[in-house]
């Protein structure tokens, strides 16, 4: 098959799947088969292309025109490989775990639920393959609205509330700033297209730039920078896979994934470097590193400490991007890979708890790494890819980006990691300590671990969190590839 | 020639079809025939779009007279796109008509419903045609005349008083239009348009032309509902019965705006009047602007959902005037190209409405709860819709949005720019109301039971719904005639 026809061959899956969940939607276990067997193909689909990407090709093609000169087309470039790659292995690991959660907390209107997920697949792989700015801004809104439906699924007035939010935050600052500034770039440039080096240099002036930067990074309201950040721990009232998948890897991701592709091939790196003020990018990326650190400490309720977690790490990708530097790029793109196989360990985790003993809140899990071995072992090993200490994920991105920051100098960028390192540690450690070397409260609640299906899906992010420490080189070879 | 002829054709075979209808007198007879006619007015109006685009405009001189003495019939890119726009929403509306026709309005009087459709789809479509500004005033009466009736067959008391209202605030429109005329023929002694425009330059600085500017300029602000001389149009779209007011929707307020077009951009010479007497630019642009927003404000406390998008209706225009005001290419075919995208989601959403108050009975946001479930496809076409009023990419409403921030971006107005995606913002408010009512909220215990639409009704919803998809996603080919036809204006040809 040519790399063309299996970029839309993996677009259409998730799609046809989609369809065929709602076809069979009378019998469950053949639904939840549909989903799987759709994750697995979709992953493969994607897979067949890491050899073309990391060979250095770049197969693109173009759907068709939307508006005179502007089209809808998709180019294959490292970051969206390394982007797609992750999204769609999750997908069926979390597919697994969505099984277990799901009737395992007598969830209703569960057809609908892998419904939209599935569509939120779509979304998320058309993200990662856009070509130009157009395609992406379009899948941009389109994971939005299909990701609504599943913010909302209890359908209680609280979830329609974080609805609004969530829907009023990401519409408001894609339509608000990220439209103003595609329209601008393309009535300057007169393309939209994603080109190494970038588009803007030498078509507007260096202020014009600057606010076209205000724009754009304002505009990616799910890269959670602060002070537009408040969906994501709206977003939490999700069923835990959603968090899980959507609102820890595919959403936040799609956010940070936007900065990076907009610094990178539509500023451009060396002009970006060259007289455009970006000083204020690297100070709100690095208070919103501290502060989402600092409200996460405060948090008693497990999900939403690890919402603000989100928030914060997220940062990282953003002001390792703002440093500029070659090595910090590297480090943001790690970062990625890092955080999305950590934190969804730890959503796991969360959710975990959540089905087999009902609780929620971080003070209720006194001595409950006893029971449930399994889950509170791989929690720790999320916990620790978080904090970027080894032998985990996560140390690996913190050191590029640590390195990248010394390279250039940003002794700022060094503080704000090494405090927020701390403040890491300040936050999950408890946790750990509670859970295996506090006694257990006795509530009167037996249980033991969570369903099977989900202990497997939280083994093996954790297991891939270890592997990422130890064999890098696939993230890496497509991280040197973008810079190249 | 023959292809000339056709120009009268799709104007004349309406008209002979009213009086028709009426000696029909059989509603299923009157309606069958309605629907043959406006599915050929239709047929008719895409030949003479596709003969315009090949070889430019089409002229007819209506009994042999040649202008300026007698009545010349002209048809351009832009007229024959809103002929298209209003022809096609003509004949959707016609085949949905039926099962709402049959609840709504009283059996002895639905003859005339039809014969009156027929007339004001004449007067519409005359508009779109003639290059003569007295037969143009004609056109607008007879549209105007039979819309007051329509209007006023709404079977709720109120739509007298509405209709009642319309008629006044329609008629001081058209008195002032035709003052307009009146003191241009005084000054030009002519009424054809080409013959003005190429008479407009020696007169320009005269007061007499001025005032008939203005008077021109607010008759027409008055049929196109600009804010704020709107009041007329949310009594009448919420008290009509529902297949008028999606009619309505889609064509009347979108001739008048082509109107606007028509005198300000070719009699005129646009620029020149836009940019050269101080204030007319930014009053429109003010106008609309808050048009957008007082609307928009007002459309988000409304219970009854007609009335909402008849409010959302006032904003949308204010987008079109916006567009208009930029006095610019990109600006005019972010107006063109609003005209007909518009045009097809409200028709789609005021045809929900319809459905909806043909299995519910009402239209208030309390009717909504729980529709999600009982109407799935009907309630699919009303998010299309929303969406697509919002400005959501892959729907038309993007298509607009965009050409205006760009339009706004090219003449450095970056805060225009903002208002314009703010005034979207806005339109999620209001839609997202519904939304949540109808996907979130339990149907009363007490509530009617409610079955999907039928099939003769949610068809045409989703023609009109899927065009809000298709001609977003690809948007080439209405955007090229959008963009000639506003280049051609520009220039002041007639092409």
């Amino acid at each position: 098959m040519s790399p063309e026809l299996t970029i839309i061959a993996a677009l259409g899956v998730p799609l046809i799947g989609a369809l065929l969940i709602l076809l069979t939607r009378a019998n469950p276990n053949l639904r939840e088969t549909v989903t799987l067997v759709t994750a697995t193909v979709t992953f493969v689909l994607v897979a067949t292309l890491y050899p073309l990407v990391s060979g250095g090709a770049s197969p693109s093609f173009v759907v068709g025109e939307m508006m005179p000169g502007l089209v809808i087309g998709f180019t294959l470039e490292p970051l969206g490989m390394l982007f797609s790659l992750i999204a769609s292995f999750l997908w069926i690991i979390t597919s697994l775990y969505a099984i277990g959660y799901m009737r395992g907390h007598h969830e209703k209107n569960q057809t609908r639920f892998y419904f939209f997920f599935a569509v939120a697949i779509f979304a998320t792989l058309g993200i990662a393959f856009a070509g130009n700015m157009l395609t992406l801004f379009i899948f941009y809104e389109f994971l939005t609205l299909s990701t609504f439906p599943l913010v909302t699924h209890a359908g209680t007035e609280k979830a329609k509330h974080a609805g609004r939010v969530y829907l009023g935050i990401l519409i408001g600052t894609s339509i608000g700033f990220m439209l103003v500034a595609i329209a601008w770039t393309w009535n300057a440039t007169g393309t939209l297209d994603f080109k190494a080096g970038g588009i803007l240099e030498g078509k507007v002036t260096e202020s014009a730039a600057g606010i076209l930067l205000l724009l754009y990074i304002f505009g990616i309201g799910k890269a959670a920078l602060m002070p537009f950040h408040r969906w994501l721990p709206a977003a939490m009232v999700a069923p835990t896979p959603v968090s899980a998948l959507l609102h820890a890897v595919a959403v936040v991701k799609a956010g940070v994934f936007t900065v990076i592709k907009v610094v990178v091939y539509i500023f451009g790196v060396d002009f970006l470097a060259n007289g455009v003020t970006t000083d204020w990018l690297l100070y709100l990326s690095g208070f919103t590193i501290i502060a989402a650190s600092v409200i996460a400490l405060r948090q008693d309720n497990l999900k939403r400490r690890l919402a603000y977690s989100t928030i914060s790490q997220l940062s990282y990708v953003v002001m390792a991007t703002a440093i500029l530097a070659p090595m910090s790029i590297i480090g943001a793109v790690m970062h990625i890979a890092a955080h999305a196989f950590g934190k969804i360990t730890l959503f796991f985790c969360a959710g975990s708890i959540l089905v087999a003993s009902h609780k929620t809140e971080v003070s209720q899990l006194d001595g409950i790494g006893r029971r449930m071995p399994w889950t509170m072992a791989a929690f720790a090993v999320g916990a620790l890819s978080m904090i970027g200490i080894p032998p985990v994920a996560g140390f690996i991105s913190k050191w590029y980006i640590l390195s990248g920051a010394f390279d250039s100098g940003q002794m700022l960028a060094v503080g704000v990691i090494v405090l927020s390192t701390l403040l890491n540690a300040g936050y999950f450690l408890p946790i750990i300590y509670r859970a295996f070397f506090k006694n257990p409260v006795d509530d009167g609640e037996m249980h033991g671990e969570a369903p099977v299906p989900i202990v497997i899906a939280l083994t093996i992010t954790a297991s891939i969190t270890f592997l990422i420490f130890l064999f890098p080189g696939p993230f890496l070879e497509l991280a040197r590839q973008l810079i190249a | 020639m023959i292809v000339g002829n056709f120009s009268i054709l799709a104007v004349i075979t309406p008209l002979m079809a009213a009086p028709i209808a009426v000696l029909l007198r059989r509603p299923g007879a009157a309606w069958l025939l309605a629907l043959v006619v406006t599915w050929a007015t239709f047929t008719l109006s895409l030949v003479l779009l596709g003969q315009v685009l090949e070889s430019g405009p089409i002229y007819l001189r209506i009994g042999g007279w040649d202008a300026p003495w007698g009545i010349e019939y002209r048809l351009d890119r832009v007229g024959g796109l809103v002929m298209v726009i209003v022809s096609a929403i003509g004949s959707v509306i016609m085949t949905y008509s039926r099962a709402s026709v049959e609840k709504e309005i009283p059996k002895d009087r639905i003859y005339l419903f039809y014969a009156m459709y027929l007339l004001c789809l004449t007067g519409l479509l005359g508009i779109t045609i003639t290059g003569d500004v007295f037969n143009l005033f004609v056109f607008l009466e007879i549209s105007s005349l039979s819309s007051y009736v329509l209007i006023a067959l709404g079977s709720n008391r109120r739509a007298l008083t509405a209709a009642y209202r319309y008629l006044i605030m329609g008629t001081i429109g058209a008195t002032f239009y035709i003052i307009g005329v009146g003191l241009m023929y005084m000054q030009t002694g002519t009424l054809n348009m080409s013959d003005l425009a190429t008479l407009m330059p020696t007169v320009i600085d005269s007061r007499v032309i001025h005032a008939a500017l203005a008077f021109l300029t607010v008759g027409i602000s008055l049929k196109l509902a600009l804010f704020p001389l709107h009041m007329w149009l949310p009594n009448a779209y919420t008290f009509a019965p529902s297949t008028v007011s999606a009619f309505l929707a889609g064509t009347a307020t979108k001739v008048a705006v082509y109107v606007l077009i028509r005198i300000v951009f070719t009699v005129f010479g646009g620029v020149v009047i836009l940019k050269n007497i101080p204030g007319v630019q930014e009053i429109l642009m003010t106008l609309a602007i808050a048009g957008i927003f007082v609307a928009s404000a007002i459309a988000v406390f409304q219970d009854n959902i007609k009335r909402m998008l008849a409010y959302s209706s006032v904003a949308q225009i204010g987008y079109i005037i916006l567009g208009i005001s930029f006095a610019s290419t990109t600006g005019l075919t972010g107006s063109i190209i609003h005209l007909f995208n518009h045009a097809l989601m409200k028709t789609a959403l005021f045809m929900v409405m319809g459905a909806i108050s043909l299995r519910i009975g009402g239209v208030t946001i309390t009717d909504m709860r729980g529709l999600g479930r009982r109407m799935p496809w009907t309630m699919a076409a009303f998010v299309v819709g929303g969406l697509s009023l919002i400005g959501i990419p892959l729907t038309v409403g993007f298509v607009s949005k965009w050409y205006l921030i760009k339009a706004a971006i090219e003449q450095d107005m970056l805060l225009i720019a903002g208002l314009i995606v703010l005034g979207s913002l806005n339109a999620v408010a209001y839609v997202w109301r519904i939304i949540e009512a109808a996907y979130f909220q339990e149907a009363p215990k007490n509530a009617a039971v409610a079955k999907e639409a039928p099939l003769s009704m949610l068809l045409p919803i989703w023609v009109m719904a899927g065009a809000s998809i298709y001609f977003g996603i690809n948007a080439t080919w209405t955007l090229n005639i959008a963009t000639d036809a506003a280049e051609a204006l520009m220039s002041g040809i007639i092409q």
